[in-house]
């Protein structure tokens, strides 16, 4: 993270959070940041580079924070970053709106005798609310420079920079200059003693002052930090004179010392304040204070959440879909490009890692990235407003009810887009059974891979029925509820699951709540923009690394061991040849083509070999083409009668058939050989079909899925089904192209009609339905598992997820299946 | 009950939770853990320090105090006393 190079220097970014630290941050480093983990926790400090002259920066983007005190490990991260890394400078970012409380940590940095520059943030915005600050006279009563900017116009930023620069250069100075803030007669003399107390290294360093005011606040963090410096027995003896302080400053002033600390220093704050700012109060949140007015409204809160809600959804899906249709396309064309580097019909093992396994596999879950990167952009405009803070507001009373608080619904909120993003977002959360609750039951939110699941069953026993129609604007029909249904049975279900880990494993009271609500501001896109990369390259970077180890894995279960070639397949295929040739001597006879007829079906079929044989631009294809072309020409001067036929055959296949073509005896015949040529190409097809399908079968997965089908059959699956649920594990879409292959309806992807008829033939409606509900409970797939385990640190809680949420869909599903079979719901097999 | 010289005159106090929308009172000490009972001075509710009430209802409130919107949950409330005026 260092570089001390004489020509380079790290500034540190640190800000109470919402106070355009980031901003600042994507202003100076073009927003090209370096994102790694505090190594332990899950803290995450973004660095960038810029240049100012011939000098490199390195920023590093602490945690925003509202104190330096241990309380969460955001703080401790951001203290141990100055105390340890050494910053050249720090650059605290302050909202001027709300300066008192920006402040408090700023003063808590000059405790901590940290190099400071003050940034007045969004200064613009409190000039025109009325609010004055002598800016000058205040970097004097603190006796640290302060620029006021405007981050978001880039307004101050080179001044600042400047400003830094000159701190950098020699900061014993600067931090001499600072003023500190007086405890009063009551503390001095405790915070003196303790000080003389402290290590030498401490003393030298400066920081017998800081060290002597958290002893006094019991802070443990900065006590684990003294082991080292002393001997034990004289650590025992300050810690026990740390004691003796608190307790005589308890019983002096009535409260615990961290309490009159924390009072000292807002004293400190609102003295420097009363000489140098200016301002009413009353109408500086004017603004703010009339929407909250109505968005936390008793009545009109809850519903206008939703209704936002659900704008959020629509716009996301509505501008999604197309995209994604794109990216659809795209990657069936990849697959077919790459197939045609082998020749047709191979079965290439590397041709079908590359095709069907990475690029389908991969494809497959990048196809969702522009619904996901949208429902991000949508949810960092309105965090970026301020709103969603209000969202937590309001969603709070429900969230009560299942022993979390109202942050913990903006996870949820997120995961309706992807789980693993949603679980990352639980970073917010501060108390850890709020977190772990949390991610345990956020994959019961229906995340956007499960829609395809939904569609296809939907579609294939759910005819579409208008029930009632809405205001006479829109019809509502038994797929939008049912699709709807599917998203509320995971609501209730993740409620229920969260309120019975809260009242076993995570027992406890629920976490107290303080959460600041952020005046509303105008979200930049820039910003917005910036945040939603951040978030969706977390989903691109799983995609790319443990969906791609999923995916090979996968395709290995499903392609080894493979089945012997079965001889009957090449009996299959002549037999099929020789039915058709059959066919075609028997309609030549009959229509009086004097042979042709039995020519003409030979050539078909050698073109129709070539087909199977060559790529279509293939040249040895071309030249089976006009092999073909030639003898069809020369039957066909030979004869006005097969000339006639001809032409009847080749409207047959077209639509226009029209009447008095001049061929009206020959069309049945014509129709016939049509015929004919249709039935061997469904015998080919079946014998394909079928043999994917063995494949799929004698393969690792296939038996995997006949090993559990008894345990499934309670929940109304078969093998078949078991087997696709199985292969979901690496991305719940991945279902309907497995059941696709089961029903060895070959490559047939794009169009799911097939398979829909096929589903409708083999299972009832109640069956589907239990296959949606099913998908929606249980196993999170592979990327959700690795993100709880790498955010819990722990894997028992990704291994308990995926048991838990399993043995619940099969409870759930069984349940429902045994009950809906019982009162004879939806089991008919429709005719 | 409290020496401290800074602090209000000593009146009569009662759980923020009984405070109506609109009304300021002052904040006079809070009843929790230590971890808590910092947290709510750093965010600025320090005794003496005037709430102003912005929110209440059957869920969390919304109080405005050194100039920022707080949130905070309804078991807090409960356990956060204030002296009225």
């Amino acid at each position: 993270m260092k570089d001390r190079r004489p020509r380079s220097m790290t500034v540190a970014l640190a800000g109470n959070p919402n106070s355009g630290k980031t901003t600042i941050f994507n202003a100076l480093t073009g927003g090209r940041a370096h994102v790694g983990n505090y190594p332990g926790v899950t803290v995450e400090l973004k660095a960038g580079w810029t240049r100012r002259g011939d000098k490199s920066i390195q920023l590093v983007d602490l945690p925003g924070t509202y104190s330096l005190t241990a309380y969460s490990a955001e703080e401790v991260v951001a203290r141990n970053f100055i105390l340890d890394e050494k910053p050249d400078v720090v650059i605290d970012i302050l909202d001027c709106s709300n300066l008192e409380r920006n402040l408090y940590l700023a003063v808590q940095m000059m405790e901590l005798g940290a190099p400071l520059v003050l940034a007045f943030n969004m200064s613009d915005l409190a000039e025109a609310a009325g609010q004055k600050i002598d800016v000058e006279m205040l970097s004097g009563l603190l006796g640290v420079p302060i620029v006021p900017t405007v981050a978001h116009k880039g307004q101050g930023i080179e001044q600042l920079m400047a400003a830094a620069a000159a701190v950098a250069a020699d900061p014993d100075q600067a931090v001499g200059r600072q003023r500190l803030p007086t405890y009063g007669r009551e503390l001095e003399p405790e915070v003196a003693r303790l000080a003389a107390m402290v290590p030498d290294r401490c003393r030298q360093a400066g920081r017998d002052r800081w060290v002597a005011v958290k002893l006094l606040e019991d802070d443990t963090e900065a006590v684990n930090r003294l082991h080292p410096l002393m001997p034990a027995a004289e650590l025992a003896e300050l810690l026990g004179a740390a004691e003796q302080s608190r307790r005589h400053i308890h019983s002096v002033c009535g409260d615990a010392a961290e309490i009159i600390l924390a009072d000292r220093r807002y004293g400190f704050i609102s003295g420097a304040c009363q000489e140098t700012v200016r301002t009413t109060v009353e109408s500086r949140h004017a603004l703010s204070d009339r929407i909250d007015a109505v968005v936390t409204n008793r009545f009109l809160g809850l519903p206008l959440f939703l209704i936002l809600t659900l704008l959020v959804f629509q716009v996301t899906f509505w501008l999604g879909r197309p995209l994604s249709g794109y990216l659809e396309k795209g990657k069936d064309l990849l697959a077919g490009q790459v197939w045609q580097l082998w020749p047709r019909g191979s079965d290439s093992l590397l041709g079908s890692l590359l095709a069907d396994g990475l690029i389908k596999g991969v494809g497959a879950v990048l196809v969702f990235v522009p619904i996901i990167f949208l429902l991000f952009l949508a949810i960092a405009l309105l965090e970026d407003s301020g709103y969603m803070a209000r969202a937590a507001f309001v969603m709070d009373r429900l969230m009560h009810k299942i022993g979390l608080h109202g942050r913990s619904f903006i996870p949820m909120l997120i995961g309706f887009g992807c789980s693993v993003p949603g679980i990352l977002a639980t970073r917010t959360l501060e108390s850890r059974r709020d977190r772990l609750t949390t991610m345990l039951v956020l994959p019961l939110f229906s995340c956007g891979a499960r829609l395809p699941v939904y569609v296809l069953i939907i579609a294939a026993f759910f005819p579409r029925r208008t029930l009632f129609s809405l205001f006479g604007v829109a019809d509502v029909t038994n797929q939008a509820l049912l699709l709807m249904s599917m998203y509320l049975i995971g609501i209730a279900l993740a409620l229920a699951a969260a309120k019975l880990l809260r009242s076993t494993l995570f027992r406890g009271e629920v976490s107290s709540f303080v959460m600041e609500l952020p005046p509303y501001r105008l979200p930049t896109l820039r910003g917005a923009l910036i945040h939603t990369w951040e978030r969706g390259w977390m989903f691109l970077r799983k995609a790319g690394t443990v969906i791609l180890g999923a995916v090979i894995v996968l395709w290995a279960l499903t392609s080894f061991p493979r089945p012997p070639t079965d001889p009957a397949d090449q009996a299959t295929r002549d037999q099929a040849d020789r039915q058709y040739l059959a066919a075609a001597a028997k309609i030549d006879r009959e229509a009086g083509l004097s042979g042709r007829g039995s020519a003409f079906a030979e050539a078909r079929l050698q073109l129709a070999q070539a087909r199977r044989r060559h790529w279509p631009d293939s040249q040895a294809f071309g030249a089976a083409r006009l092999d073909y072309e030639r003898r069809v020409r020369g039957l066909a001067q030979d004869s006005d009668r097969f000339a006639r036929f001809l032409a009847a055959f080749e409207a047959a296949g077209t639509d226009d058939v029209e009447e008095g073509f001049g061929a009206a005896g020959l069309r049945p015949a014509a129709g016939a050989m049509l015929e004919a040529e249709g039935r061997r190409r469904e015998q080919l097809q079946d014998m394909e079909s079928g043999r994917a399908r063995r494949k799929l079968e004698y393969s690792v997965m296939g038996r995997m899925g006949k090993a559990v089908e008894p345990a499934m059959r309670p929940c109304g699956f078969d093998w078949k089904i078991s087997t696709a649920l199985l292969a979901a594990l690496s991305a719940k879409e991945v279902f309907v192209g497995q059941m696709g292959v089961i029903y060895a309806l070959g490559r047939v992807e794009d169009d799911t009609g097939e398979l829909e008829q096929r589903l409708q033939r083999d299972y009832t409606p109640l069956q589907g339905f239990c296959i949606m509900l099913f998908c929606l409970i249980s196993l999170p797939c592979i990327p959700t598992l690795v993100a709880t385990w790498r955010e819990s640190g722990s894997v028992k809680w990704a291994l308990g997820q995926l048991v838990g949420l399993t043995l619940l869909a099969w409870g759930v599903t069984a349940v429902v299946y045994q009950v809906g079979r019982a009162l004879g719901l939806g089991t008919g097999l429709p005719a | 009950m409290s020496l401290n010289s800074a602090d209000p005159p000593a009146g009569p106090v009662m759980p923020l939770s009984l405070a109506a929308v609109g009304r300021t009172v002052t904040f006079a000490r809070a009843e929790g853990g230590v971890g808590l009972i910092r947290r709510l001075a750093e965010m600025g509710l320090t005794p003496g320090e005037p709430i102003r009430v912005l929110h209440r209802g059957p869920g969390p409130f919304i109080i405005m105090v050194r100039g920022s919107r707080l949130v905070l949950g309804r078991g807090m409330v409960q356990r956060i006393l204030v002296r009225p005026g």
